[in-house]
């Protein structure tokens, strides 16, 4: 099969490219640390044993600085919709739906997940800068997708 | 039934070529599939106006019969703009181009028009579930939000319809490869085989999806439902189906528009094995769309990721090959310099200019598909308005704005009337691209700043101050498009109706290389073991995964229709 010169190039340059983003990924994942949700995801918080219920919404410090918030998801809500957390905490969220498929992203930091009804889902940021951050319903869950929000307020020390 | 009439005329560069003319039904068939997409199309355009507005706080869905809220025009617009139109234009046009391509009556023309009938049936059932709001599910149909029955049998109607067209197409060409032993298959016509069969392949996902899960669950004869499972067999088919809405604009890309601008298929073996290339890799690639999902393993993301590199190899190649191929038409134009040749093109024909701003924005678009399948930094951009603004330059612009361009030709060609006004389709287009630009810029800065897609957010009491500005150029971007597309529609009508007869019209295609110049190995003309690559890319990519999924399924989950 003939390749014209140029087009080689064209293509050796087009796949080398892919190649150096898929190394800077692979970087991204492997050396920063920057994980998505897995299967092990599916596991219920550590609290989940004692007094806390996990069909309940709450929010619970595990040690000084670390805590762990179970959230449910319904329309059109998130219960619990408000966290105080103090700076520098780092939090792991679990997310369960109570209905349909929702989503939770919370502004500014790298939490962004998918809800399934059946699934737990779980991230973990730990909060640098004081201030509100915005978290909101991102995947369309009905007429009132648009009022399902919430915030964490990480007060300064 | 007309037979098709060959005849031999004399063309402007002094070739002579066969002219074949498709029977008179087969031509009011394709007439017939791209009206129904385009009508569907221009109720798609108006909701998605509807849409800018309310992002930018004017919010008239009060004023608006049948609409009850955004999200029941959303359902409609996503659902009429890229299930309906894109499946009824390719449903005519590749008709179209395999008849012509094979020059030979499609075996058979009573069953083509049985799938559109049936196609047809499917889709006044999805209309009417539509605009009752009673499947305000949006076109992903995600379980557990639960839409009436009429509208995933409507659906899966509809997808049977392709399923005939690969059959009638199959049947066209073996009864082509008895006639014409040891010939290679007509470019035209060989894009539309690649087209289907991928297609059909892909279209398992949804098949068992709406057929063995969705539909009964529906209907009650199921408790509940597993929405992990479902919402995988739905990105099963819900990625590749993005290339059978570009396969078909590849067509006119490589083997149409370099007649068009005078000039001629610069590489046909890379043009082949682009296509062939897109069997086996727009498949396994759907869990770039589930890189969020709780439930499915981080290697199985990582190797979708991978491949999902993979499949934008076979584009880059069409970048080059098709850009090659048009700079030799504006060379032969007397096209001077390194880029002088493209002044010479012929940028006044409608058809051309719409399919090259189509070809500029797709550029575009493809380096933001990249990032929306960038692995960890699909995290800041998943969900958010990013994602439409990657796909309105993609299916909404690389596939739309092509399809109208084709239409300014492929139309008066099949109704033997003149185009109403080859002026007002330059200037649609132009409206489109920069209408497209603005909007989808406005798109996309606004998901960069963290504005979920699919939300009113005109009313949404967390709308943040820095979406303002983004907001408003959505909203512009989408006054732009909609006048764009009432000019479309306005040449569109007057050509069917108010046009002049026309006179001989040419269907433009290149010419296959002549053996000896650009030889094709044989490889490039097989399908089989480009369909094998693909079963053993499947199994390996989505084969645990679905396995596991299918030993865990518990359909618990019931239905809700919170719209």
């Amino acid at each position: 099969m003939h390749i014209d010169r140029y087009e080689r190039w064209w293509i050796y340059l087009a796949a080398g490219l892919l190649g150096v983003f898929g190394i800077a990924l692979a970087f991204s994942s492997a050396v920063l640390g920057i994980r998505l949700p897995g299967i092990e995801e599916q596991f219920l918080p550590t609290a989940a044993a004692g007094d806390y219920d996990v069909e309940q919404g709450w929010v619970r410090e595990l040690a000084p600085g670390r805590y762990e918030v179970n959230m449910r998801a319904r329309v059109w809500s998130f219960e619990p919709n408000e966290i105080r957390v103090p700076v520098g905490s780092t939090v792991t969220f679990y997310v369960h739906s109570d209905d349909v498929i929702h989503g939770m992203k919370i502004q500014n930091t790298t939490v962004s997940m998918m809800v399934l009804p059946g699934e737990v889902a779980r991230a973990t940021y730990t909060f640098t800068e004081p201030g509100e951050y915005l978290f909101m319903c991102h995947e369309y869950c009905g007429a009132g997708h648009h009022f399902m929000s919430g915030r964490v307020i990480v007060e300064a020390l | 039934m007309t037979m098709g009439a060959q005849a031999s005329i004399a063309r402007g560069d002094g070739t002579a070529q066969e002219l074949y003319r498709p029977p008179e039904t087969e031509r009011r068939l394709s007439l017939a599939f791209i009206t129904v997409g385009f009508a569907h199309l221009a109720v798609g355009i108006l909701l998605g106006l509807l849409q800018g507005l309310q992002h930018a706080g004017i919010d008239l869905y009060a004023y608006v019969p049948f609409v009850r809220h955004y999200y029941q025009g959303l359902a409609m617009h996503g659902v009429f703009n890229v299930l309906v139109f894109t499946t009824f234009f390719i449903g005519g046009f590749l008709f179209f181009v395999a008849g012509y391509g094979f020059r030979r009556p499609l075996v058979t023309s009573g069953l083509a028009w049985t799938t559109f009938w049936l196609m047809t049936a499917g889709l006044l059932l999805v209309d009417w579930a539509l605009l009752t709001n009673q499947a305000s599910v949006l076109y992903t149909s995600y379980a557990p939000l639960q839409a009436h029955p009429a509208y995933y049998l409507g659906l899966v109607l509809v997808v049977v319809g392709t399923w005939l067209q690969l059959v009638i197409l199959l049947r066209t060409f073996f009864a082509w490869r008895r006639e014409n032993p040891g010939k290679r298959t007509p470019l035209i016509a060989f894009g539309a085989l690649v087209t289907l069969i991928m297609w059909t392949m892909a279209s398992a996902g949804i098949a068992v999806q709406f057929v063995g899960f969705l539909l009964p669950w529906s209907l009650g004869w199921m408790q509940g439902i597993d929405p992990l499972l479902s919402r995988t067999l739905f990105w099963f088919t819900g990625h590749p189906i993005v290339y059978f809405w570009l396969l078909p604009a590849y067509i006119s890309w490589y083997f149409m528009l370099p007649r068009q601008v005078g000039g001629r298929l610069f590489s046909e073996s890379l043009a082949r094995l682009a296509f062939l290339l897109f069997i086996p890799l727009s498949l396994p690639v759907g869990f770039h769309h589930q890189y969020l999902d709780p439930g499915v393993s981080e290697g199985y993301k990582a190797i979708h990721a991978f491949l999902t590199f993979a499949v934008f190899m076979p584009s880059a190649m069409t970048a080059f090959t098709v850009l090659a191929s048009i700079e030799t038409g504006g060379r032969a134009r007397g096209g001077q310099g390194r880029l002088g040749w493209l002044l010479r093109l012929p940028w006044r024909d409608p058809s051309v200019a719409a399919q090259l701003l189509a070809m500029v924005l797709f550029a575009f678009g493809g380096i933001s598909g990249l990032i929306n399948a960038s692995f960890t930094v699909n995290l800041v951009v998943h969900n958010t308005l990013f994602v439409p603004g990657h796909f309105h330059l993609t299916v909404g612009t690389a596939s739309a704005l092509t399809f109208m361009g084709i239409v300014y030709w492929l139309v008066p060609y099949l109704s033997g009337r003149r185009l109403f006004s080859p002026r007002m389709g330059v200037w649609q287009a132009w409206l489109w691209f920069v209408g497209m630009t603005i909007m989808s810029r406005g798109m996309s800065w606004a998901g960069v700043l963290g504005a979920p897609r699919r939300t009113a957010l005109g009313t949404a009491p967390y709308f943040a101050a820095e979406w303002t500005v983004p907001t408003w150029l959505t909203a512009i971007g989408g006054a732009v498009l909609t006048i764009s597309g009432l000019l479309f529609f306005i040449n569109l009508i007057g050509t069917l109706t108010a046009s002049p007869r026309a006179e001989k019209l040419e269907v433009p295609v290149v010419e296959s290389a002549p053996d000896g110049q650009d030889p094709v190995p044989g490889w490039l003309d097989r399908f089989a073991p480009w369909v094998t690559a693909t079963a053993v890319l499947v199994l390996i990519s989505y084969g645990p995964t679905l396995y596991r999924l299918f030993g865990e399924m518990s359909l618990t989950i019931p239905g809700l229709r919170p719209y």
